[in-house]
């Protein structure tokens, strides 16, 4: 493929997805049936645009599955993980095993050798990763209890897929290779010739070697990164990172979408958390739309119209016993009604690895061409028809229902954890998160020096690496939910790019900002926030204080001085903050202030004590009393 | 209508059971002011200006808070020296506040007994209010006989309640001006002012 060619290409697919998503999303349909819908348009049998690449097409895209199983480890920490391992386990296992051996059944009822009825139920009971967790995702789903379980379901299949691959072999009923399927994954691997004692060490080392690399080799390989501070490199190392272990997966033939997730796992708790998902999201967006446009593109519409009640029959008749086994789990495992609704909605399509294990068992000889031809298409279409599944779950199915969960967690302890974001941990952010994590507080911390954040994290504190004023890291930070966002990064033009940025995209966040000079101040009362700070006034005038103490001053008489002062200061700043726009006004309204200032402080000297605290003043009472005689009126201080 | 302005003042209000229902029972009235001095001034820096346009913009100045020591907490003190100028509240130019109407509603966490010459605290509410009273007439203000919540350490959730419930009425009908002017200069509390017009009144 030249390169003229190679962005002709770019050009349809960007096309076909910036003109059909928004449509999609605008008719609350979800971006991922309006990817689906723009493939099947550009595709071979709508405009035609795209011809027989779409299957390099969709092989190219399965690296966005790698990419968000990725994302999705980074997501869960560790502990996360262990406490999901029952539903894991339990709900996955028997989905899985329970949905076979019902479809191998079926498929034993129609006629189907043994050996082709348990390879197709197997294939069968997978569902699609990227579609169900796009599709929940976007929805805000994902948290809520049938999301969860729908998530652990995912994750056992993605670990089922490996056994499947190597059972396949034991079920060939007539030599492997006769019907010349192409290659699947997994089926030529490094290790293959191996004896299998030692395939199965080779496949541990992998695992064992990515948990300890992760650990021990990425953190400082990518603190060395960051302290360059370029932050392509940063993203080019992530990717390294994720196609690096994508290859060495695929080598001991292990599912790489695990082998990612796994890496995302062990790189959760660590301080580049957010700078590696808002590096990788872009990557995985592109490719995931690429994959569903793919998957669209490839429904065989010729197939579908030649047979079209066996085609149809056959999705809406897996779908079926695909629904009414999770369901029945779903009720088992004791979800309420609502998230087993969900649940059993989300998970009834046949997912992505069905394409791999399709070919791959006609190349073992376990299944022929008569089978797998209309289990492609039926593959394709239950996929395209889950976005569909989700949307009549949620606008016909639940509102009948009356016990719509709502997304399970206590409010309070969430406030209270996601309350703040500090942007820069310097001396002024440290301080201020300090003082808020002394009361119970919890905060999030956002920093862009690399070396700082090692050194805070060695003290034990809770430390992100990352630029703060990416609309993106902010988000992945919790900006949407947050109540505070504390600006204390080290620069006044950042300050000021953060405020807009938070403004505009989290407009509930009330912003605190550490301001430099006046001018700065101004600026950032300008964008509308209106708690300002200009760091040097706390401590100017507890200067100022002291000084008036050692000059004489009682200590009340000269905090109080200073507390006037700073009231009279801050009237300016927003006074002035108004006159900003006319430059030439400004210059005469600063003057002003400064005369105004310079004013009120000679006004001070020449009759100190008088315009203040005058309550305090027993002068006009002596007078009154010497003249009028008001006698004792009130215990007046005594001259 | 009497515009209300209630100075409150409570030192830890995040721990108060009583006072902090009070206040969210408060009625939206037009002319009635909540001002919360702690709130406002946490470091005692009462800006003394703007408290006496507050004071010029009312008819009814009520201090809100409980009964520590025998007396407000100290920032109504600080208040007191501050605002009330010579001169401009007192003396023989201050007039400013001439006419204007001042009660306490306060809250005791000892009961009305407790608050008699043969008991505990030996000295009636009132009596110790007295430098409260002398400073209203000090200031040529009426003063009212003050509205007592008492024995609060033994309240129950539903007797704060109802004392949550009685002392909306009572804004309501102070800013009405609905209470009877001989009852409100004759009586020992305001509690008393009122006892007929509780039962006239359906209260929750």
């Amino acid at each position: 493929m030249n390169s003229e060619e190679f962005l002709a290409q770019a050009f349809v697919y960007l096309c076909a997805a910036v003109v059909s998503v928004p449509i999609a999303k605008r008719l609350g349909l979800g971006s991922v049936l309006g990817y689906l819908l723009a493939g099947v348009v550009i595709g071979p049998f709508g405009l035609g645009f795209l011809g027989s690449e779409g299957q390099d097409v969709l092989e190219f895209a399965e690296f966005g599955v790698v990419l968000m199983l990725f994302l999705v480890g980074l997501e869960l920490e560790p502990s996360l993980l262990w406490r999901l391992r029952a539903p894991i386990l339990g709900l996955g296992g028997l989905q899985v095993v329970v949905t076979t051996m019902v479809i191998a059944g079926l498929a034993l009822l129609i006629g189907l050798a043994w050996q082709a009825a348990l390879a197709v139920g197997m294939i069968l009971s997978l569902s699609s990763t990227a579609i169900v967790l796009q599709s929940l995702n976007e929805k805000g789903l994902l948290k809520t209890e049938g999301g969860q379980s729908s998530f652990s379901v995912l994750l056992f299949q993605d670990i089922a897929v490996i056994p499947m691959l190597a059972l396949f072999p034991l079920l060939a009923t007539r030599p492997a290779g006769e019907a010349g399927g192409e290659e699947g994954h997994g089926a030529a691997t490094l290790i293959g010739s191996l004896p299998a004692w030692a395939q199965t060490l080779a496949v541990l080392g992998a695992v064992v070697g990515v948990v300890l690399a992760g650990r021990f080799l990425v953190r400082p390989l990518l603190a060395t990164i960051a302290r360059t501070g370029l932050r392509e490199l940063f993203t080019a190392a992530a990717l390294l990172l994720v196609i690096g272990i994508t290859l060495l997966m695929t080598e001991v033939g292990l599912s790489p979408a695990l082998g990612t997730f796994l890496a995302g796992v062990v790189l959760a708790n660590s301080e580049y958390r957010h700078e590696l998902q808002s590096d990788i999201e872009p990557f995985e967006g592109l490719l995931l739309g690429l994959f569903f446009i793919a998957v669209g593109a490839s429904i065989n519409f010729a197939l579908i119209l030649a047979q079209p009640l066996l085609i149809i029959g056959l999705v809406l008749g897996i779908i079926a016993v695909k629904f009414g086994v999770l369901f029945t789990l779903s009720r088992v495992f004791k979800l309420g009604l609502d998230q087993s609704l969900l649940f059993a909605f989300a998970l009834p399509q046949i997912g992505e690895f069905a394409f791999v294990l399709l070919s791959f068992g006609t190349q073992q000889g376990v299944l022929d061409q008569t089978i797998t031809s209309p289990l492609v298409a039926a593959v394709a279409l239950s996929m395209a028809l889950t976005p569909l599944l989700l949307l009549i779950n949620e606008r016909v199915v639940q509102p009948r229902i009356g016990t719509r969960e709502q997304a399970a967690r206590p409010a309070d302890a969430i406030d209270r954890q996601n309350a703040v974001i500090i942007a820069g941990f310097g001396d002024f952010g440290s301080t201020v998160g300090r003082l808020l994590t002394a009361n119970g507080f919890q905060t999030t911390v956002l920093e862009i020096d690399s070396d700082r954040v090692d050194l805070l994290r060695k003290l034990g504190l809770k430390v992100y690496y990352g630029d703060a004023s990416r609309y993106d890291l902010l988000a992945t930070a919790g900006a949407a939910d947050a109540r505070l966002l504390v600006l204390a990064v080290d620069t006044p033009e950042k300050t000021l790019e953060l405020a807009r940025t938070a403004q505009k995209h989290f407009p509930q966040l009330t912003i605190l900002a550490r301001a430099f000079e006046w001018e700065d101040a101004y600026d950032l009362l300008n964008a509308g926030v209106h708690y300002v700070y200009r760091e040097a006034l706390d401590s100017a005038l507890r200067m100022g204080t002291d000084a008036l103490r050692l000059l004489g001053f009682r200590a009340y008489q000269a905090q109080r001085a200073a507390h006037t002062f700073q009231r009279h200061d801050e009237e300016s700043v927003r006074m002035l903050a108004h006159k900003v726009g006319d430059q030439r006004v400004y210059i005469n309204a600063t003057r002003r202030r400064i005369n105004d200032l310079e004013q009120i402080l000679q006004a001070d000297l020449a009759d100190r004590g008088q315009n203040r605290d005058s309550g305090w003043d027993a002068e006009s009472l002596r007078d009154e009393v010497r003249g009028v005689g008001l006698d004792g009126a009130r215990p007046a201080p005594s001259g | 209508m009497a515009r209300v302005l209630i100075l409150f003042a409570h030192p830890a209000l995040e721990k108060s059971r009583v006072h902090r229902r009070l206040v969210a029972e408060m009625p939206q009235l037009p002319g009635l002011t909540f001002h919360d001095l702690y709130e406002e001034y946490p470091t005692f820096n009462i800006d003394v200006k703007r408290e006496q346009q507050l004071l010029l913009d009312h008819d009814i100045i009520v201090l809100q808070h409980p009964f520590f020591w025998y007396s407000t907490p100290p920032i109504v003190k600080q208040w007191e020296d501050l605002v009330l100028e010579h001169g401009w509240a007192y003396g023989s130019r201050g007039t400013a506040l001439r006419g204007k109407a001042m009660l306490s509603i306060i809250s005791t966490g000892g009961g009305a007994s407790t608050y008699q010459r043969d008991g505990y605290n030996r000295y009636t509410i009132r009596e110790l209010l007295s430098p409260i009273e002398q400073t209203a007439y000090l200031c040529k203000m009426r003063y009212l006989p003050p509205y007592l919540i008492q024995g609060t350490h033994r309240m129950t959730e539903a007797d704060i309640d109802q004392a949550a419930q009685r002392y909306r009425q009572l804004l309501t009908w102070l800013h009405d001006d609905r209470i009877d002017r001989r009852a409100l200069e004759t009586a020992e509390t305001l509690n008393d002012a009122l006892e007929s017009m509780w039962s006239g009144e359906v209260l929750a």
